[in-house]
């Protein structure tokens, strides 16, 4: 053990890692703290220390208010439909043996796509005149025109592009479910549904709370989903906090305000970890 | 009868992941005249006129090449900077190791966009704006806690005593790493060496922001930007999602089983 002790020095092997990570995300957010402090524009005239007066702005910005409730709404719609959807699917895979691979491939399609192209993908079919959804629903909306339906078509694709990941989790969940506690269950006679409500979810109950969570951070932080399909528009029914962060930042090139609606969505994200991990920590005691 | 409705459920699973892809392909094999009337469903005849017009018109090689570099270096460096640390994490005596691996964890959740507009002023600074330099070193370090937990999470199933014997016999700590723990622990570094890609290859905010023309321009970019002078040309952008997408299918399909138990170590452990 000695010699163990003496050869093994942990921090050359850490170091590369450690100092990658603190100059390239912890020093940025340390600086974008420091720049919403204060007015400065790309455009014109030095920067100025004004306190918190970006954070005033804000409170008063309706179009922020705005991109919070998007976000919040394309979160909490996604997410929700995403578990519901995925407890199916993995339901349904359990048991499948033959041609398991194939939808497992099948399943890391939408998972592969980059994101923005699968926007571009879903685009074309939302296309109100000769997209294939109108012509096969028999329909004429104008999904990605018509402020009612853009963000909820936004919120289709996400579930159809992370839906996969959430079955794959569960289906992890499912087979580390004990057998007995199923064949116990068949000889006192248990229904399918009264296994599925008594046993199967609270025995899930731990791995779904970990999809909720990581897929609520994600959600909460989207951007090139909703920003390749619909730009924002319209009329900013689809902006979302990302969105109205990186316009203010790269179109309006105001460095401070923009910071100041970055760290907010810092901010929300970090929220919506804290409950989710309440929640798990909930669960599992 | 349980099995067959099984077996639909099953083909309508895989429909429904498959149908928005195959729709593109479809399109992008459809004559011009026909993309800008529906019905027909399916196309009268197929052509490859997109495909010919993407491949010589535009850049799309030069993006391609680009996102390639950006994604293989990425996954070299995010691998090389990362398996050292895990190794530390899971074999020698790292004090604060729990709180080290909750960190990453927690710079993991970052939202890109709180640190995207002090990284442009930076990699403005230091002249890397617009070049590859600039997405691979950013690509590295927020696929590094991934990578690590990852790596930790697989270089631990390497049993300690082959580690212990290999020090015993003489092995340096590094040597031992090298020829003990990384040889046994390679479908670890496949599974986070392909996760890794795929993040590299799909990424769009920082890829929009840190780049302007087609020098550095991935391929998300290139096709959210893909131009279009008075219409959108569906069916180019369809031959050229068709192409973009291949790659990572053929990833998909052919380390399958890596990509899953990646995905589900990395959410399940946590």
């Amino acid at each position: 053990m000695t010699l163990e002790r003496e050869l093994d020095r942990p921090l050359w092997y850490l170091l590369p890692g450690g100092l990658l990570l603190a100059a390239v995300t912890l020093f940025p957010l340390g600086h974008v703290l420091w720049l919403s402090l204060q007015r400065r524009s790309l455009l014109h005239g030095p920067p100025r220390f004004i306190g918190l007066e970006n954070y005033l702005r804000l409170a008063v910005d309706e179009r922020f208010w705005n991109a919070l409730w998007n976000t919040a709404y394309f979160a909490m719609a996604s997410v929700a439909l995403e578990l519901v959807l995925g407890l199916a699917i993995a339901l349904t895979l359990e048991r499948a043996r033959r041609g398991r691979a194939l939808i497992y491939g099948a399943m890391l399609l939408p998972w592969a796509v980059p994101t923005a192209v699968s926007a571009r993908m879903w685009e074309w079919m939302y296309d109100a005149e000769i997209g294939v959804i109108n012509y096969l629903a028999g329909t004429h909306v104008n999904w990605l025109g018509n402020p009612a339906w853009a963000l909820n078509a936004a919120i289709a694709m996400d579930v159809w592009k992370s839906t996969p990941f959430v079955v794959l989790l569960l289906l992890t969940g499912l087979q580390s479910i004990p057998r007995d506690v199923y064949r116990a269950a068949a000889v006192d006679g248990a229904s399918g549904w009264t296994v599925l409500v008594r046993i199967t979810l609270p025995l899930l109950a731990p791995v779904m709370l970990v999809a909720l969570v990581f897929r609520t951070i994600d959600a909460f932080r989207v951007f090139d989903a909703v920003y390749v399909l619909t730009g924002g528009g319209p009329a900013d029914s689809t902006e979302t906090l990302s969105i109205y962060a990186y316009k203010v930042l790269f179109q309006g090139l105001e460095f401070g305000y923009g910071s100041a609606l970055a760290v907010s969505v810092f901010v929300c994200v970090a929220i919506a970890a804290l409950i989710c991990a309440r929640l798990v920590r909930g669960a599992l005691s | 009868m349980r099995s067959a409705l099984r077996g639909a459920g099953l083909a309508l699973v895989a429909a429904y992941c498959l149908v928005p892809f195959l729709w593109q392909v479809m399109t992008s094999l459809r004559p011009g005249a026909e993309l800008t009337a529906l019905p027909p469903l399916l196309p009268t005849r197929l052509t490859l006129e997109h495909y010919a017009a993407i491949f010589t018109g535009s850049s799309l090689f030069r993006i391609i090449a680009n996102s390639t570099l950006v994604a293989g270096g990425t996954t070299l460096l995010a691998l090389a900077v990362g398996a050292p640390a895990a190794f530390a994490l899971s074999a020698l005596q790292v004090r604060g190791r729990t709180a080290i691996l909750a960190g990453m964890l927690g710079i993991s959740m970052f939202p890109p966009i709180a640190t995207v507009s002090p990284l442009f002023l930076a990699l403005s600074a230091l002249g890397l704006h617009d070049t590859l330099a600039a997405l691979i070193i950013t690509y590295t370090t927020f696929s590094l806690p991934l990578a690590v937990w990852l790596l930790t999470t697989f270089f631990s199933t390497v049993p300690r005593e082959l580690y212990v014997a290999a020090r015993v016999d003489g092995c340096t700590a590094f040597g031992a790493f090298a020829r003990v723990v990384l040889p046994l622990a390679a479908p670890g570094l496949l599974a986070a060496g392909l996760l890794t890609f795929i993040f590299a290859w799909s990424e769009f905010l920082f890829a929009l922001t840190f780049t302007a023309t087609e020098a550095a321009r991935t391929i998300p970019v290139g096709i959210a930007l893909f131009p279009g002078l008075h219409e959108v040309p569906y069916g180019e952008i369809a031959a050229a999602t068709v192409t973009v997408t291949l790659p990572v299918m053929a990833l998909a399909t052919v380390f399958q089983r890596r990509i899953v138990e990646g995905l589900t170590a990395g959410a399940v452990k946590g």
